[in-house]
């Protein structure tokens, strides 16, 4: 065990990931000798080579599709996305190339090997080009897997597991978290499983659901709901695709109630489909309306920032919301 | 590392244009129209044995393409696209390459896939999406592609394939093997983003990859001179720093012989090279575009003249290789086959229902099959209205 904080546990990752593989690579828009924008690929290329560890021309689409190439041909490709905001340009690569590889060669060819790193989300004071939360475009698309991990521990396993994966992962990194605490990491390698959500507590009275780092937000929240004798059950969905959708539905079917927090904009967001899917799995169970609370319908803002942002206390008014429907 | 890239120029004290006056682009040309070669031009690599396979490969590739329109015309088949005219840029391809370089093609380049021996078998059963087919009933017809031919199979999405091209190759370089990628694409795809991607980054990185443009004047309807400014596409070669080649995409002689010299350099220097043939689409863009509303006869006549079949062929009676009487029969005996596959091909079956869900994963999710499920009990309910699954699983 190490204390790691979250950049230098995913550093630890892509570290072991590129001494077990020859054919493992990591590269994006100054990732070589800097170590990339947040360092996360640092001291990997003085350890593998250039040739394995380097810069690529300022063009996202070029990135996903020379990844997608490398990937076909056999490599295992960590392409990073420098920010998320920035992957758009590189969209028909992901979802038209890299997610359908397989699907329409009938399993002649794959990009099984590809992994799409990019940092996400908000509360580093970013404006609206460097704290989106893209997840639901991406959960749209079949043939990729959508991975989000919550702290240092959580990070390194899943993103072993991302790398290791026979399918086209996208892994966003929670921005605010890459330095914001440290955790124990094992040294040794571990993967955690992709498509299995964690119940982070146990409670009886509403089910609360978050990925990545609104996890942080809710356990606050469930902190408070705890003083008003609110018994919460608090879960990390942890992939966004493919979804656990028999813990979150056992959940709700023992607690009757689900709140899902997600930081983008609430419209057509993963909170709805997720909602949707519970209705219908739990619909007899429930005892109120699904809750989400979600960011609003505009572009992330920067001076706003605090208003805009599902916090504790809106998750908190709505657990009260629910609980006295 | 360094940022010091520039060939420095005169100094002016003035402003001073540049344009593509400074540039002059050769065109290769090795072979004319009436089978004889120019003076002093440098054969490719070529044996009676090599010559005549891609021969044979252009006749099968006209054949073809002429049956499958006509069966497209009659109802039989849903679409199809032909390469005539230009089918030389294809086979050339793959014939000045090894059969371990992996060719990544646009649409047109059935050509290619034919010289690396994809059975008419396979070809048939791509374009009836029937059980048999490769690419298991997914894409329209001519998405072709095998892993075992390294031929990379046909995505839609226009110029895609350029990047993932250059990404290709470099994993290729980085396992020290003996191979290249080869990526077609036509002038109009060179519009897209994902051209100037792929090769600024093959250039950067230094990727064995050959970028070949079938520069055929048009884009559907759209033609070049509403598609670009510059000097065709060889020109952008040079402002990527790759080692850029114009040839006559007719002569057959020039397109083997250029490819053969870029694979070498690609390989020896681990550098990309840009390829631009020069020919013209004599056919319509696909069965569902008819071009007597876009150009005139005229102009299709002046390139019917050169086509580059017939010149290969009047080569090939030149060095008396070939003779009528074999150019009779093969011809017939291709038209017979093929006839004969379609009747085949358009009565297999159409694949299993379970093939809805494979491939999108590695292994289906719980929810992929919990939705299959749910088709099939739908099927099994109004089984006159789902003919090709019903009571098949």
């Amino acid at each position: 065990m190490a204390k790691m904080n979250m950049l230098q546990a995913i550093n630890n990752a892509l570290d072991i990931a590129m001494g077990e593989d020859d054919t493992t690579l990591c590269f994006g828009e100054d990732v070589g000798h800097f170590g990339g924008v947040f360092r996360a690929t640092n001291g990997l290329q003085d350890k593998y080579g250039k040739l394995r560890c380097f810069n690529t021309p300022l063009v996202e689409q070029g990135i996903i599709g020379f990844a997608n190439g490398l990937a076909a041909q056999g490599s295992r490709p960590i392409a990073e996305i420098q920010f998320a905001d920035y992957i758009f340009p590189a969209f028909d690569q992901i979802v038209n190339e890299a997610a359908k590889f397989r699907y329409r060669s009938g399993n002649e060819f794959d990009v099984g090997k590809l992994t799409i790193r990019a940092p996400y989300g908000g509360g580093i004071a970013g404006g609206l080009y460097h704290s989106q939360s893209p997840e639901a475009y991406f959960a749209h698309t079949p043939g990729l897997k959508v991975v989000i991990p919550r702290n240092p521990y959580q990070a390194k396993g899943l993103l072993l597991a991302s790398i290791r994966d026979d399918n086209p992962v996208i892994f966003f990194e929670p921005k605010r978290l890459y330095r914001a605490s440290t955790g124990e990491v094992p040294i040794e390698d571990y993967q955690l499983p992709i498509g299995k959500a964690e119940v982070l507590q146990a409670g009886s009275d509403i089910t609360l659901l978050a990925w990545g780092a609104q996890m942080e937000v809710l356990q606050k929240a469930a902190d408070l709901a705890a003083n008003d004798g609110i018994s919460c059950e608090v879960i990390d969905l942890r992939s966004i695709l493919p979804w656990d959708i028999e813990t979150i539905a056992n959940s709700v079917v023992k607690t009757g109630r689900l709140l899902v927090t997600q930081e983008a904009p609430l419209t057509a967001g993963f909170a709805s489909e997720i909602a949707a899917t519970i209705q219908q799995e739990c619909f007899l169970h429930l005892e109120s309306p699904v809750e989400r609370v979600c960011g609003l319908d505009t572009p992330y803002p920067l001076a706003l920032e605090k208003e805009y942002v599902s916090d504790h206390l809106k998750i908190y008014e709505a657990i009260k919301r629910s609980i006295n429907y | 590392m360094s940022s010091e890239l520039y060939n420095d120029g005169p100094v002016v004290h003035k402003p001073t244009f540049i344009d593509g006056t400074s540039i002059e682009i050769p065109e290769l040309k090795i072979l004319k129209q009436d089978g004889s070669t120019y003076e002093g031009a440098e054969l490719p690599d070529m044996d009676e044995t090599l010559a005549l396979k891609v021969y044979k490969t252009l006749a099968f590739h006209r054949v073809l393409d002429e049956r499958m329109v006509a069966s497209q015309r009659q109802g039989r088949l849903s679409f199809y696209m032909a390469a005539l005219g230009e089918e030389a840029a294809s086979v050339g391809g793959a014939a000045g390459l090894k059969p371990q370089d992996m060719i990544m093609s646009q649409y047109r380049e059935q050509g290619a896939l034919m010289f690396r021996g994809f059975s008419l078998e396979n070809f048939m059963n791509q374009m009836f999406s029937n059980e048999k087919d490769l690419g298991k009933g997914r894409q329209m017809p001519i998405h072709y592609g095998s892993s075992e031919l390294n031929y990379m199979t046909i995505s839609s999405p226009l110029g895609t394939q350029i990047p993932q091209a250059t990404g290709y190759a470099y994993g290729q370089k980085l396992q020290g093997l003996d191979e290249v990628t080869l990526c077609y694409f036509g002038e109009g795809a060179a519009s897209e983003g994902d051209f100037h991607a792929g090769l600024n980054m093959a250039a950067v990185q230094e990727a064995p990859v050959i970028f070949f443009c079938r520069n055929n004047g048009y884009a559907i309807s759209t033609p070049s001179d509403e598609q670009f400014r510059g000097n065709g596409i060889a020109s952008r070669g040079v402002g990527y720093g790759i080692k850029t080649l114009r040839i006559d995409g007719n002569d057959i002689l020039a397109v083997i012989k250029a490819t053969q010299i870029a694979r070498k350099y690609a390989l020896k220097e681990n550098a990309p090279v840009l390829i631009e043939a020069m020919s013209y689409r004599l056919g319509a863009h696909s069965t569902s575009d008819d071009p007597s509303g876009y150009r005139t006869r005229e102009e299709e006549a002046k390139w019917q003249a050169n086509d580059p079949i017939l010149r290969m062929k009047n080569w090939l009676l030149a060095q008396n290789w070939w003779d009528e009487e074999q150019e009779k029969a093969l011809f017939e005996k291709l038209r017979e086959k093929i006839l004969a596959a379609v009747k085949v091909s358009e009565k297999i079956s159409k694949p299993h229902i379970d093939t809805l869900i494979t491939d999108v994963y590695d292994v289906p999710s719980i929810q992929l099959k919990a939705q299959l499920e749910q088709v099939k009990v739908h099927v099994n309910k109004y089984p006159e209205a789902y003919p090709f699954t019903a009571g098949k699983f």
